[in-house]
């Protein structure tokens, strides 16, 4: 039986928001019932890019997590929903009944991930479809997954083995977006930003950066050593939350030097100068 | 239902559309099928990279359905209410008066007899008019095709265009290796396969690619990045902004004070020239005046040796990463992109900013240019394609309706006045105005040095002024003066023939209705400029060559601009003059019939069909011919490239300078003006006119770059508040009043010591006017650079018709500077602007 699935890989998102305003060409102002009814011209967002910046001037990056509904197995949304308003279909999509689900604002709050949207001109609750209305008449996947550029939206069924999002998930490490929320999502990540610790090494002595320094970061059940580039940058990706890290800097004749970093946020330490032993 | 599926071409990707009983039901991007040609495939380093069997487009090309039915449309013929042809016309009143509808026969009539009595008054050339930069895509009805045969018909005094888009390149660049056949951008043939075999790094200086997408290539390069990104070549960016691509791939993110690029520039041929890492041997082969150069480099000739200490002070970068830069760039296999194309940076649009580009090109130089991975390219271009597959681009000879081999009678403009575009309202206002240089300077380097004086001898000056669409407001600079010549008295009558109530539409005594692109035929391939940018298609994964299925009526009364045109000309007298009794459909048939289209497919299967993909010899048959790899190895040029120089088997192997190599030192400004001390024979790192060295920063301390947008293209698709484009935040945010603020970045200190918080609205002032955005507070600028996009579309003066009123459309270039780049120099500098920011108290 087929089961659809998206899988989204951050890493890959370039931000250019061709899912979003795919979403927007094909919902907005446009009926597709039984499935949906048309989106407003403006404010929701049922493909939406979260943006978020990480570290500070000079060493930023920003994460850009596509985020959808999750078409949960366990839909908060289908538990709270008044007769069967809310339904998972054969193929894994969740759909909001537009007639049922008439006045049942609740419905929205009944999201944790908040990716369904109130129509005050229908009186209805709204929200991503995967385009069944397209995918019931033969296209092969949702309007964001065809116009995303870079392969960071994948769509498949996952009971197809030899399908792309079959092989990928087989192969990757597989995330739930905000995992706490517990909903069994259908939907997938790979790269969910964590956090990062990176600076600079140089002398203190001249004007020049460090290169080939050894730099470890420590923590409980973690560790990890890499050297500085020709820039003296050494960077850390993907560590915990909220997690108390040493960084150790050594490079032969010089003084040893250590930080402690608790991982709140994203951290540039700045620049490290090392001084001759 | 009555549904059909057509196909077509934008200037942001080809497209499929559906619609419904008439009425536009969705626009999505082409995927191929099995019977389109095969992609190509690249092998490198153990991976073989294909692109997907699909096309991609820019973001904006998916609101192409919102904005064909936007409420800004232009619906009927509209003439200012208080504007009377035979009485008052009352120009003072632009952009303050509303309009009232009027049938075509009236507007016609209007238009034809104003231009005859103003002609028959005053003579040919009082009449001018212009297009914006970027017109709806396909050749017949492209401005190049359709509005310029018809002003060559009737007599008019042309406006030459800057290249705005990269004029550091077009008047710098083309001193030192020439290439100003393409405008001072460089050829970037067959560089994806080399940069996949055997780059290392790649310096992104100036360069945002995918925000400027190669122009008009959507999003073809992303999945180049994936790929490069697998193979773990590093990305260094040098931009004031840490831009959207340096955001997401960045090893490092280098920031230097506006204008100061040049500095950096000299500093790290200071550390290859000190420390012996260049191409030695390339050099000796390929270099003139080198040794003068470096002298002047190593302080030698000026006292002052261009150290990273020295370039430290002056730039904001640390002399330790600039030291590391030059060291990393020396021993890696190094690419240099310097803007999309090669040249379109904002680095290039500062003041001097000709010598930055001579420096960029000197610094590839200094490490081999054309040598395996190291070289010049934007990182937008340059994929496997098929170059002998003949189809025009708009600026060719035969892709418009106007040249001879389409034409039976090709017209030619009688007036020899010229104007100048980003110095328009000065011609109105204040003439005589004289410049050198006739813009795009394309067929000789000579052409940047002919002298031009508006009006010219004997003649009048102009008197009436027909625009078409698009909104100067918001892409050329000081841009208030446009307001203050849009309300001259001088301007007896100006016509706007536009699609939306643009921001210049809203000054024009009469409007006449255009449609898009959606509600008419044409023909075309996609991005396939053609002319000064040949083979620009080379940025798409596919060459797709589309018929453009006129998919819907024109929107209210709106006519294509070919129709419009054979109207007037009717009224004028001209009779068939014009149309030469031709349909649209059948200038169509006649240019595909000149290509090669009738080769591969019937003109009816190519109708039925919509497009055609040009396919590509298999990977072991394609013959790459990589971008100066025949002048690196002493080769002539193999590449499909249309240097002049190739023409003659003597200068075959050699570039279109006058010496044929790389001049250091200049012989072509040495001969055309000896005495310039700004843009010298030998190209140098100089201090701002507008910058932290001149008077100006003690009063506006925050430098304003304003790059190409994100989420616009020029001034097109950001018509209106309500547009899906302004929920995007990066681009706008709509405040309580309605209004969709343009995104002005700062950094929190900066933001702090003026108290200004997250989302609050502020003016970015300075002595040229005042613009309201909206605070984004951001790391990714330093605390010395406000960043906001140029090319609003947008312009929403607080007291309309006021060239003083704050805009709070985000038209961010009515606070840049309209100064020449330099004395002898046509180029403007809009990254060279002095501002200070604070928090809007206002209404």
């Amino acid at each position: 039986m087929t089961r659809y699935s998206m899988l989204i890989d951050v890493d890959k998102c370039s931000a250019c928001y061709n899912c979003f305003l795919a979403c927007k060409d094909e919902h907005c102002g446009r009926d597709s019932m039984p499935i949906a009814k048309p989106q407003p011209e403006n404010g929701h967002a049922w493909m939406n890019i979260i943006n978020q910046e990480r570290g500070r001037y000079p060493k930023v990056k920003v994460a850009t997590t596509p985020v959808s509904c999750m078409h949960c197995d366990d839909a908060p949304c289908i538990a709270k929903a008044k007769d069967g308003a809310v339904y998972q279909r054969d193929d894994g999509i969740v759909i909001i009944d537009p007639e049922k689900a008439k006045n049942q604002r609740e419905l929205v709050d009944a999201c944790p991930y908040g990716v369904i949207f109130w129509n005050a001109a229908e009186n209805i609750p709204q929200k991503c479809t995967m385009c069944a209305h397209l995918l019931d008449t033969g296209w092969k996947e949702p309007r964001c997954v065809e116009a995303c550029p870079t392969g960071a939206l994948v769509f498949g069924d996952i009971e197809d083995h030899t399908s792309e999002i079959s092989k990928l998930m087989a192969q990757s490490e597989l995330e739930d977006y905000q995992p706490e929320k517990g909903c069994k999502a259908a939907v997938k990540y790979i790269g969910l930003p964590k956090k990062f610790i990176a600076g600079t090494v140089c002398f203190a002595d001249n004007d020049e950066c460090v290169e080939n320094a050894a730099v470890e970061v420590t923590a409980k059940n973690y560790h990890n050593r890499v050297v500085t580039n020709g820039f003296g940058d050494f960077e850390f990706e993907g560590l915990a939350d909220n997690c108390e890290y040493e960084v150790t800097i050594r490079y032969n004749g010089y003084v040893t030097q250590s930080r402690k970093i608790t991982t709140e946020r994203d951290v540039y330490i700045g620049t490290v100068f090392l001084v001759k032993k | 239902m009555g549904q059909k599926v057509t196909t077509m071409m934008t200037g942001g990707g080809p497209v499929r559309v559906c619609v419904e009983d008439g009425v536009i039901r969705r626009v999505y991007p082409l995927v191929l099928d099995d019977t389109d040609a095969k992609e190509w495939t690249i092998n490198a380093r153990g991976y073989s990279f294909s692109p997907p069997r699909k096309t991609t487009v820019s973001p904006v090309v998916l609101t192409e359905r919102q904005r064909i039915y936007s409420e800004s449309r232009v619906k009927y013929p509209m003439v200012r209410e208080d504007f009377d042809p035979n009485g008052a016309r009352n120009p003072e009143k632009r952009g303050k008066s509303g309009y009232r509808r009027v049938s075509w026969d009236e507007a016609l009539t209007l238009v034809a007899g104003e231009i005859k009595r103003v002609q028959d008054t005053y003579g040919k050339e009082a009449l001018t008019g212009i297009v914006s930069s970027h017109h709806t895509w396909g050749l017949i009805h492209y401005k190049m095709s359709s509005f310029k045969r018809f002003f060559n018909m009737i007599g008019y005094t042309q406006i030459f265009d800057n290249p705005d888009s990269w004029e550091g390149f077009h008047w710098g660049a083309t001193h030192i290796y020439s290439y100003f056949w393409r405008l001072g951008c460089p050829e970037a043939y067959d560089l994806l396969e080399d940069a996949l075999k055997h780059t290392e790094m790649i310096v992104h200086w100036s360069n945002d690619p995918d925000t400027i997408r190669g122009g008009y290539s959507g999003q073809e390069s992303s999945i180049w990045r994936v790929w490069m990104k697998k193979l773990g070549i590093k990305m260094v960016y040098i931009d004031p902004f840490c831009n959207f691509t340096a955001v997401k791939d960045a090893e490092k993110w280098i920031a230097p004070r506006p204008g100061t690029d040049a500095a950096l520039a000299e500093a790290i041929a200071y550390v290859w020239l000190t420390e012996g890492t260049y191409d030695k041997d390339f050099i000796a082969r390929k270099a003139h005046g080198f040794e003068t150069w470096a002298k002047h480099i190593l302080g030698e000739s000026d006292g002052t040796a261009k150290t990273p200490q020295w370039a430290a002070e002056l730039t904001g970068v640390e002399a330790s990463t600039i030291k590391a830069l030059a060291r990393e760039w020396a021993r890696k296999n190094t690419m240099l992109a310097c803007g999309g194309r090669g040249g379109f940076a904002g680095a290039g649009r500062t003041a001097f900013g000709h010598d930055w580009a001579r420096l960029m090109i000197s610094l590839v130089a200094m490490q081999g240019l054309g040598k395996p991975g190291g070289n010049f390219w934007g990182a937008q271009m340059g994929v496997p394609s098929n170059f002998d597959f003949k189809f025009p681009g708009y600026s060719d000879p035969y892709s418009n309706i106007n040249s001879p081999q389409l034409a039976d009678h090709e017209m030619i403009n009688p007036v020899k006045q010229k104007m100048y575009r980003n110095w328009f309202p000065d011609c109105i206002l204040n003439p005589p105005f004289s410049w050198l240089g006739e813009g795009f300077c394309g067929k000789s380097l000579e052409q940047q040095f002919i002298p031009y004086t508006y009006p010219m001898e004997g003649c009048s000056e102009v008197k009436m002024f027909y625009r078409y669409g698009g909104s100067f407001m918001g892409t050329m600079a000081e841009t208030n003066d446009w307001i203050r010549a849009y309300q001259s008295s001088k301007l007896e009558c100006i016509v706007n023939q536009s699609i939306w109530w643009d921001p210049e539409t809203k000054m024009a005594d009469i409007v006449l209705p255009a449609c898009t692109n959606f509600e008419r035929n044409d023909i075309s391939e996609w991005c396939n400029a053609g002319g000064y940018a040949k083979d620009g298609f080379c940025g798409n994964n596919y060459r797709v060559i589309m018929y453009q299925h006129k998919c819907i009526e024109p929107v209210g009364e709106s006519k294509s601009d070919y129709d419009i045109f054979s109207l007037l000309s009717e009224r004028l007298g001209y009779g068939e003059a014009y149309t030469e009794g031709r349909t649209e459909e059948e200038w169509i048939k006649r240019l595909y019939d000149l290509s090669d289209m009738p080769n591969v497919m019937s003109y009816e299967e190519f109708k039925a069909r919509g497009y055609y993909i040009v396919p590509v010899p298999a990977s072991e048959e394609y013959k790459a011919t990589p971008a100066f790899r025949w002048y690196y190895e002493d080769r002539p040029c193999d590449t499909p490239d249309a240097s002049p120089a190739k023409k003659d088997p003597a200068t075959a192997d050699k570039l279109g300078t006058f010496t044929g190599k790389l001049e250091f030192v200049s012989e072509s400004l040495k001969q055309f003006t000896p005495d310039d001390d700004e843009r010298a024979p030998m190209a140098k790192y100089i201090h701002s006119w507008e910058g932290h060295k001149s008077e100006l920063y003690a009063k506006y301390p925050l430098h304003l770059i304003s790059p190409h947008p994100r989420f616009g293209y020029h001034t097109q698709y950001d018509h209106s508040d309500s547009d899906w484009l302004s929920e995007i935040p990066e681009h706008r945010v709509v405040k309580d009043d309605g209004n969709a603020y343009l995104v002005a970045r700062l950094h929190p200190e900066t933001a702090k010591d003026r108290g200004i918080n997250e989302g609050d609205i502020i003016k970015l002032f300075n002595d040229r006017g005042v613009v309201l955005c909206v605070a984004r507070l951001t790391e990714r600028t330093p605390k010395f650079v406000i960043h906001a996009y140029c090319s609003s579309g947008r312009y929403v003066p607080l007291e309309p018709g006021s060239p003083t009123s704050p805009d709070k459309g985000g038209c961010v270039n009515i606070l840049t500077s309209k100064r020449a780049m330099s004395k002898n120099v046509a180029g403007f500098a809009p990254n060279s602007c002095l501002i200070d920011v604070a928090k809007w108290e206002g209404k």
